[in-house]
């Protein structure tokens, strides 16, 4: 922790710290979707990038043998535990820009077990979106071990093709105990590697359609569990319907920002809201769902001052930024001292594209991180350009 | 007569206060980093944890602290009006292909100044007082001092004595003609006037303040004498860009070390398929072990007139070192007229892939093909890299294994310096692009 004195909410308290990863699963398809994954071959794991720190918040049995480590050892903490001394850190680079941009991705990585032996994977990599939606839920990683390529030479001749591969693994589910037989396999491999495990190795064909069809395994067995309550996911992004929404990376992004603030399309007609911050919504009262698409003037009331109201517009206008002080009201009628700040955002092609509005209760206590109010104000504005800066300039890639 | 090499480029603006910095001045009465002003002032001070390098074990997500208070103040600096121009307004975008460079066009930056001389033949020269240097910078372009606060945690103060008596503070300052939002200058010990010149005990803050910012997306870089730096005056530069640079995502061929060398944990790759050839240091058992290699193996190039650029990467676990000659190709009249008529400066940010164009028809036009063509021509050749490397070697301290090394290459084939062909994605990626 830095200069803020409180502890944060996923600081010590373990129960309560794994209660609240195991519900990013249970919460969003069914009490039985633990059991359901525990039942599924393969070495896989889930992470939620909405809780701070990005942790996992589930782990399968065929990990464990992988890897030495437990569930118990993993949960709750970043999936780079995994990485050691001599992972490379480019591979490493290209898996952190596809979590960043939201892609499925492999990539063949040096990975360390719990003892610290090294040994290579390929790691499959997919996100999980809300089929509806297109929100992103979960990143699947899948990790297959990769074998020494002599023995890959060997077993391209008698392997069966990656379709009959395909079909084992799902044949598999059906097993009583799947992953004994999947992690007997691993050890295996693992015995014949010994010291030359810090040789590149490239992934075969095969090694790469196994971790496909695991993954696939795995998201629809999510799937099958997220219909019971009514939520149905898919592991591609489909496109949401009514206001504008934007990009999964870029929502994300700004989910990480602390200060209460709004941004609204600056080039819709009447400039609606589309996107606001929890501290916005705990600090007006009003739900995302109502707040979104409204204008910024649902916030006003008898006691707001008028030409304030004009000044802001003329900014707007000139695209400047200003800082006010004002009279705003929450949805319960009642009023605060909101010192607000609105400034332009401008996207890649340097245009306008949105106004963030951030507001401050005068009258709450806050941690302002040792900074002035109205500096510390400024960081959200600061954080939201850099967000809009880098997904943008990926995303125009295409 | 000693031979001169020189070239003729508009110099960067950093600061409001250097257009005047040749101008006699009386006396000093506006608050700036100078001896006259700074001892009795107060400034912001961010004093990180002893270790700042101790998070990157944990899963803490809140460790934000340094980039948190940056933009913070950034944002503050900009809404004051302190910059030359609006750096969000200038596009950007990344360019199609296997390393995504990354273009910016910005048609502002150079715009009213005129082309001064600069010799490139020494990368070190002396402290010269009379020329702009960061004791002339006003205090309100300073974001705030950055101290090691010998504690567990780091923290910030609004207003702080300048706590450092024994010596010059350390201070963050804006650069005022930024590159990407959030672009700052750190200055080691600004009263004691350091010549553009690396040693151990400055390289090892830059990776401090690297490892404090715990985002690999906030990276510092450092340009020599004669690599494009334009002011003798020890500095460092920093950004904030959400976007992996194509340096980083290059592939590397690990230089096989003896078990000797071994012993600190730094390990020294080679860049292999990316246009500038370079070295890549990463590791260490501390973060000091890493920097004291790297600050050797700069040492060596600068005592021995060889220009070069360093990009600290990865949160300051991974540092990329590239010596170069393009000013030297450029001064002899090697570099073709159609690369210079683009008036780019290929300097560290340049060279890791994140490229400022001053042209539009050089924006629109870019492809990773004339990204490649300009790096290019920085690079040192093969002959000559390799002649460097074994220096670097030795001066580092850095033993090669022999036997390995053959084997390696072999498994590597020759190394081929071109734009590899661009292929789809292994996967399928999902719709990203804003609805």
């Amino acid at each position: 922790m830095a200069t803020s004195g409180a502890p944060g909410p996923d600081d010590h308290d373990h129960d309560h710290g794994h209660g609240r990863l195991a519900s990013s699963l249970t919460a969003r398809y069914s009490d039985w979707v633990l059991e359901a994954l525990d039942e599924l071959p393969g070495s896989f794991l889930l992470t939620d990038p909405a809780l701070p720190g990005h942790p996992i918040v589930y782990a399968s049995g065929g990990l464990a043998a992988l890897t030495g480590y437990a569930p118990r050892d993993v949960l709750g903490r970043n999936a780079r535990l995994f990485q050691g001394a001599a992972t490379d850190r480019a591979a490493v680079a290209g898996v952190r820009e596809a979590v960043r941009t939201h892609r499925a991705h492999q990539a063949a990585l040096l990975n360390y077990r719990r003892d610290g032996a090294p040994h290579w994977v390929l790691l499959h990599l997919a996100p999980v979106f809300h089929a509806r939606d297109g929100t992103l839920l979960h990143f699947l990683a899948v990790q297959v071990p990769i074998a020494p390529a002599a023995a890959t030479r060997g077993a391209t001749c008698h392997a069966p093709g990656p379709l009959l591969a395909a079909c084992r693994d799902e044949a598999r589910v059906r097993e009583d105990l799947p992953c004994a037989t999947h992690a007997g396999k691993v050890f295996v491999d693992m015995d014949k590697r010994g010291l030359e495990a810090e040789e590149p190795r490239v992934a075969s064909d095969r090694e790469k359609e196994m971790a496909t069809s695991t993954a696939n395994n795995i998201v629809s067995a999510l799937n099958r569990y997220s219909k019971l309550t009514g939520l149905v996911v898919s592991s591609k992004r489909c496109c949401s319907i009514g206001i504008p929404a934007l990009s999964s990376s870029l929502n994300l992004s700004l989910g990480r920002i602390k200060q209460s603030f709004v941004l609204t399309d600056s080039r819709l007609p009447d400039m609606p809201i589309i996107y606001a911050s929890d501290a916005f919504t705990s600090l007006t009262g009003y739900s995302r769902e109502e707040i979104l698409g409204c204008n910024c003037k649902v916030l006003n009331g008898p006691g707001t001052s008028l030409e304030v109201l004009e000044e802001i517009n003329q900014h707007i206008c000139s695209e400047q930024a200003c800082t006010v002080d004002l009279l705003s009201y929450r949805k319960d009628g009642s009023s605060y001292c909101d010192l607000l700040h609105v400034s332009p955002i401008r996207d890649a092609s340097g245009k306008v594209a949105f106004h963030i509005w951030v507001h401050l209760d005068m009258g709450a206590k806050h941690d302002f991180n040792g900074l002035a109010p109205e500096v510390w104000l400024l960081g959200a504005v600061g954080a939201v350009r850099v967000a809009v800066r880098g997904c943008q300039a990926s995303t125009m890639t295409a | 007569m000693e031979m001169k090499l020189t070239i003729k480029r508009v110099p960067t603006v950093v600061s409001n206060y250097q257009d005047d910095a040749d101008k006699p001045r009386a006396g000093c009465g506006r608050n700036c980093l100078g001896d006259c002003c700074l001892p009795a002032s107060k400034l912001p001070l961010y004093a990180f944890k002893l270790d700042p390098a101790k998070h990157l074990q944990e899963e803490a997500a809140s460790t934000k602290l340094l980039v948190d208070i940056l933009l913070s103040e950034w944002e503050d600096r900009m809404a004051r009006g302190l910059f030359r121009y609006d750096v969000t307004a200038c596009e950007t975008k990344v360019i199609p292909g296997n390393l995504g460079f990354v273009a910016q066009l910005n048609e502002g930056r150079h715009l009213k100044k005129r082309p001064t001389e600069f010799r490139v033949d020494r990368v070190l020269q002396p402290f010269d007082p009379a020329k702009f240097n960061f004791t002339k910078v006003g205090q309100e372009e300073v974001l705030f001092q950055f101290e090691n606060g010998d504690g567990d945690d780091s923290y910030f103060l609004n207003d702080a004595p300048i706590i450092a008596v024994d010596r010059a503070p350390n201070v963050v300052a804006i650069n005022v003609s930024p590159i990407e939002y959030g672009h700052v200058l750190l200055i080691p010990r600004v009263l004691d006037r350091l010549p553009q010149k690396i040693d151990p005990e400055s390289f090892l803050l830059a990776l401090q303040m690297a490892a404090e910012a715990a985002s690999p997306y906030f990276r510092l870089g450092y340009n020599s004498l004669g690599a494009f730096a334009t002011i003798n005056h020890l500095h460092f530069q920093a950004y904030y860009l959400s976007v992996p640079f194509p340096v980083e995502k290059a592939a590397t061929h690990k230089i096989p070390l003896s078990e000797d060398t071994m012993k600190n944990g730094v390990t020294v790759s080679k860049l292999i398929n990316y246009p500038v050839r370079g070295l890549v240091f990463e590791g260490g058992n501390t973060l000091e072990d890493l920097a004291n290699v790297v600050s050797n193996a700069c040492i060596w190039l600068q005592d021995n007139n060889v220009p070069y650029n360093v990009l600290v990467s990865d949160c300051g676990k991974r540092i990329f070192l590239f010596p170069q000659c393009y000013a030297e190709k450029q001064a002899l009249g090697e570099v073709s007229q159609e690369l210079l008529d683009t008036q780019v400066n290929p300097a560290v940010w340049e060279i890791s892939g994140h490229i400022v164009l001053k042209r539009r028809s050089d924006y629109e036009e870019a492809s990773e093909t004339s990204a490649w063509k300009l790096l290019a021509e920085v690079s040192l050749s093969e002959e000559r890299f390799e002649e460097v490397k074994a220096y670097i070697f030795s001066a580092a301290g850095l033993v090669q294994s022999d036997e390995e090394e053959e084997e390696a290459s072999e498994g590597e084939g020759t190394t081929t310096f071109a734009p590899v062909p661009v292929t789809p994605l292994p996967v399928a990626e999902g719709c990203l692009v804003r609805q």
